[in-house]
């Protein structure tokens, strides 16, 4: 049974704050399936193609019939907890300051024997569901549930370490004005948190949903133009220590791409809110945030960017758009590692064009704001890496894992 | 004789006979800018970033890069701004006179009229009421229109609503009035742009940008601290950044006024 | 299976045991300790260096050197060279690997090794590197490699034949007092069973008294032929039989048997003796579970009676089954792959009759296994030996 977790306390400024310390990192390069697997929320074993047998740990030969074609396919995840194990005295800081820390081997109806995290509610010779978990080193890691609800499942000590769970955090949504943002932070409050700071731009002019989020109970608008370092730098400086998940709600959407467009004046507009902007935020916010991920129950934990899919591939129609959305996307890799020692995870929304003004003319298809608000939320709660939201986002994916080619020639239209 | 004059000048600054205002809001991100409808080009707004601060990039000194539109902050209009001043010579920033830069300005003060109505709208009798106490305006003066604006917070400053901005100016009729019949150098408004807040609604839509930029005249706007001034004998130096084909610039716009 | 087709040890013999005493901590290398085992080997045989014509040796500390490069260090020209990975089963494979050798006449004496120093870090730097799938599924999960994983093995085990921590606990105690007669042993404080199961928990079921302590040591033999044991006028042991398997039994979903499973028949038909036949049984204990399993394995019981063979019988050295009577790994000390050695060169001692204070009475009969090597989620390797003295 979980005791539900407690809302944390103030936190004591006389105290020094606990460092983060990451779980073992070394992997193999063909181990990394797991990773791509966990990122996006998959469970995937190998499985041979010649004689169908799934193996585990990842390898490089079929160990049934020696076939070398061994491919990552989506598994089963039911199996059996055959023995568990408390460790109390680890060798390695990141479990040994957070013992006792329960690990069993469990026999997969597929087939292979896996060693995984446990949930504190899963029983030796129960059926438990397994997941593919990025730990806090970014690396994947079994974790085995049991089969069915229990009570508080979502606070077990052990998942919230895989997981980014809004629960009790605060949030600074970085741009309150869209309707992507309100969205969220509606999500994000029904979903627990604390509190949310809403990042307003050019207090001055007011916009649509404004009344909505004022004198709200745990909803705090803050002043901030991310493209403005100084606005970035200042915001920190007051709520940097008090930001467990940010969620990088800037938008910029203009149509057009080279030859359609006259001077770079948009463009220029494009760089500055979309990557000068990110630049100023992770600036401003990511050191403490890096420096705090292991500073409690509301510890920092995520950093989350909703970006177009047409970051991996332009559509000329909004060819400037997709333009900046990718090289937002090459950022987020950079600072997804540069945060990585402090356990806090980068997470990337994918989606395609959404109901929202800028797209207005676009068929559907189109992504509702309050579905990625739910899927940054599911997210965080699954700890994600990598979220594709909504019907396109998702063919764009397959279609430029079948072949980037025939996608680049078919956006242009 | 001209020379003793200038002397004279500069010992009555430096001691305080002759008042330096300082007419300019100070430039900085946070500070309103002109919204236009979203479809069309904006203005840049103001981004001040570091390039060191006595620091590892810089380690003895600090400065910046700054990007701003022209018309951004307490800036000057110039004829080329508009179309109908497209044509003219001598028309942009880097081409004007030097000695149009400093000239005498009318104040006219409506600040309890712009209070009672953000939509108020400085009108011929207005102004020819104003000239009855403070005599005919000269040529090639200013006209400031007066309103406090400059006081509000910025969200009431900007005033936006949903159907755009209410912030005072001159209607259509003054403007000509004051181009045409009294010759003016140009006009200045303590709100974001020289015309009202719903000047895209008059017959012609904006009505000072028309007839001032189409007779080679001038435009200031953001300007504060026009209640320290006189109603008639301030002299007003604005001196635009000397871009290359400019139509406009933030600008330091100082008036010297007497003390007494 | 009973299988009389492998060729017979006739004529091979083991000789010189040697023991450099074990430290908890050395700043020295494992060259260092290695080197004070071959240099007690050629001490207690009376040969030269220039003799040894065999080289086998085995250590998880020896850094970038691997045996080729003892052989440059030590100043040994061999013809017969090998350098064994196997962790705990590694002396009964390179007793295998000489034997053949010194049969076929590859070569006439074979220095078999094994040393480790111990830093304070080795411990936890062996465990990181110790294997790909130890890498990518066991280290990941935070309870420190081997322990977590024969933690695992001990409850499933514990579990499934009805073991109490108090049976298994029985194993400790015995060599405890053991190791009380060997100057030798680390550990030097009597251990009662309350004690043992009052030990702090390590992981569940793992407690304190379970583990062994890692340490820095050496231990060695010779390996020869008959004749040449007789022409130096040294006290030999007769090889009578080895087994050696690796990935037994893959197909146990938790491993609850090892590898000498298989081919225990064999073992004891080459040798041509008994389970009761043996005086003095030396198991790799890196953890007593791990023993109560080769005490079925190895034909002492049947599985799942491993529990109730500890209850009926005395394992002390003067009881009457004498078992790890230096003391095992778990008293005195697991000296990195020299724990592989422990055993077998006890065993040794106690066949022609030179183990001192640890000596079990008229003992010409023992027999020795090794286990080790946790890949993933079970030991992978093991062997076993039986082996005579001049008295049988």
């Amino acid at each position: 049974m979980i005791e539900p977790i407690k809302p944390p306390r103030r936190k004591n400024p006389l105290l020094r704050t606990r460092l983060p310390a990451s779980p073992p990192r070394p992997r193999s390069r063909t181990s990394h399936g797991f990773t791509r697997a966990a990122a996006e929320g998959r469970f995937m074993l190998q499985r041979c193609e010649a004689c169908g047998a799934f193996a585990y740990p990842a390898r490089e030969a079929c160990p049934s019939c020696l076939s070398v074609s061994l491919a990552f396919v989506d598994a089963p995840r039911r199996g059996a907890l055959l023995a568990e194990t408390t460790a109390r005295v680890p060798s390695d800081i990141y479990f040994r300051e957070r013992t006792p820390w329960r690990i069993g081997l469990v026999k997969m109806d597929c087939g292979p024997t896996i060693v995984a995290h446990l949930h504190a509610d899963c029983v030796e010779g129960a059926a438990v569901r397994m997941s593919l978990q990025l730990d806090k080193s970014g690396q994947a890691v079994a974790f085995a549930h049991p089969e069915g609800e229990t009570p508080n499942m979502a606070d077990d000590k052990q998942w919230r370490e895989m997981t980014a769970d809004p629960k009790f955090r605060r949030v600074l949504v970085t741009n309150g004005r869209s309707v992507i943002g309100q969205e969220a932070i509606a999500a994000l409050k029904a979903a627990g948190a604390k509190t949310v700071f809403v990042g307003i731009a050019e207090p001055w002019r007011p916009f649509a949903g404004e009344n909505l989020l004022r004198g709200q109970d745990g909803i705090e608008i803050v002043p901030l133009d991310a493209a403005d370092e100084k606005s970035a730098t200042d915001l920190a400086a007051d709520i940097g220590g008090k930001v467990d998940i940010l969620v990088n709600t800037t938008e910029y959407v203009r149509p057009g791409g080279l030859l359609d467009r006259k001077g770079t004046s948009v463009a220029r507009d494009e760089i500055d809110q979309a990557y000068l902007g990110f630049i100023n935020l992770a600036q401003a916010f990511g050191p403490a945030m890096r420096m705090r991920g292991a500073d409690g129950i509301n510890n920092s934990a995520a950093w989350v960017n909703i970006l177009s899919v047409y970051a991996l591939a332009n559509w000329p129609a909004f060819g400037a758009y997709s333009a900046s959305q990718a090289a937002c996307l090459s950022l987020s890799h950079c600072l997804r590692a540069e945060l990585r020692p402090g356990g806090v995870r980068v997470m990337n929304l994918f989606a395609g064009p959404v109901d929202t003004e800028w797209f207005q003319t676009v068929p559907p298809p189109k992504v509702a704001p309050r579905a990625i608000a739910q899927a940054i939320v599911s997210g965080l709660k699954g700890g994600l890496e990598e979220i594709y939201v909504g019907d396109v986002a998702e063919e764009i994916r397959q279609r430029l894992a079948a072949n980037p080619k025939a996608l680049e020639r078919e956006l242009d239209r | 004789m001209h020379s003793n004059n200038l002397l004279e000048l500069a010992g009555a600054i430096s001691s305080g006979a002759v008042r330096v205002v300082d007419l300019t809001f100070t430039l900085s991100p946070d500070f309103p800018v002109i919204v236009l409808p979203p479809e069309f080009g904006q203005a840049a707004p103001v981004r001040i970033q570091e390039i060191s601060r006595y620091d590892g990039r810089g380690p003895a000194w600090y400065w910046n890069n700054i990007t701003f539109g022209e018309h951004t902050g307490t800036h000057f209009d110039a004829p080329i701004h508009w179309f109908t001043g497209k044509n003219l010579p001598n028309n942009a920033v880097d081409t004007m006179p030097a000695k149009d830069m400093i000239a005498p300005a009318c104040v006219i003060d409506c600040s309890v009229l712009a209070a009672q109505d953000p939509d108020f709208l400085l009108t011929v009798p207005l102004v020819e009421a104003w000239e009855a106490k403070h005599g005919r305006i000269p040529e090639r003066n200013w006209v400031l229109l007066r309103t406090d604006w400059s006081k509000k917070g910025w969200r009431d400053y900007a005033n936006l609503r949903d159907d755009g901005a209410h912030t005072p100016g001159p209607n259509p009729a003054v403007m000509k009035w004051l181009v045409e019949e009294r010759g003016i150098i140009g006009f200045g408004n303590e709100t974001i742009g020289t015309d009202a807040g719903q000047a895209g609604h008059f017959e012609p839509p904006y009505p000072a940008h028309h007839f001032l930029h189409g007779a080679g005249r001038y435009g200031l706007q953001c300007l504060c601290n026009l209640d320290q001034l006189p109603a008639t004998g301030a002299v007003i130096v604005a001196s635009p950044l000397k871009i290359q084909n400019g139509s406009g610039s933030p600008l330091r716009v100082i008036a010297l006024a007497s003390s007494t | 299976m009973t299988n009389t087709l492998r060729t017979p040890y006739d004529g091979v013999v083991i000789v010189a045991p040697v023991t450099i005493p074990y430290m908890r901590y050395s700043i020295e290398s494992a060259q260092w300790w290695i080197g004070r085992a071959l240099s007690a080997l050629v001490a207690q045989a009376g040969i030269k260096v220039s003799d040894i014509d065999g080289l086998c040796v085995s250590s998880f500390t020896m850094g970038t050197d691997s045996g080729v490069g003892l052989t440059q260090h030590f100043g040994l020209c061999v013809r017969w060279l090998d350098t064994i990975p196997l962790g705990g089963a590694s002396a009964i494979a390179g007793l295998r690997k000489a034997a053949r050798a010194v049969q076929a006449r590859d070569a006439d004496i074979v220095a078999c090794v094994a040393g480790d120093t111990n830093h304070v870090d080795s411990f936890r730097l062996t465990l990181e590197n110790f294997s790909r799938f130890n890498q990518d599924a066991v280290y990941p999960y935070g309870a420190g490699g081997a322990n977590a994983s024969f933690a695992l093995i001990a409850r499933n085990y514990m579990r499934t034949f009805g073991v109490t921590r108090e049976d298994v606990g029985r194993i400790a105690v015995a060599q405890r007092a053991n190791a009380l007669r060997n100057p030798h042993a680390l550990m030097k404080a009597p251990l009662t069973i309350e004690q043992y199961l009052a030990a702090r928990p390590i992981s569940d079921p793992i407690h304190l008294f379970d583990c062994v302590m890692p340490c820095a040591g050496a231990e060695a033999f010779l390996v020869m032929r008959e004749e040449t044991a007789a022409s130096l006028g040294l006290a030999a042991a007769r090889l009578l039989s080895t087994i050696e398997r690796h990935n037994a039994f893959a197909d146990d979903p938790m491993q609850v048997r090892g590898g000498w499973a298989m081919d225990v028949d064999e073992l004891y038909a080459m040798a041509g003796v008994k389970p009761d036949d043996l005086d003095v049984v030396q198991t790799y204990d890196d953890y007593p579970v791990i023993t109560m399993m080769q005490f079925e394995d190895l034909g002492f019981c049947k599985k799942g009676e491993g529990a109730e063979f500890v209850r009926q019988h005395d394992l002390t050295i003067d009881g009457d089954f004498p078992h790890n009577t230096s003391g095992g790994q778990l008293s005195v000390g697991q000296a990195g792959a020299a724990g592989a050695y422990l055993g077998l060169v006890e065993g040794l001692r106690q066949v022609l009759g030179t183990a001192g204070p640890t000596q079990v009475r008229n003992a010409s009969l023992a027999l020795a296994s090794g286990f080790g090597m946790i890949n993933y989620d079970r030991g992978l390797a093991s062997g076993a030996a039986i082996f005579a003295g001049p008295s049988r």
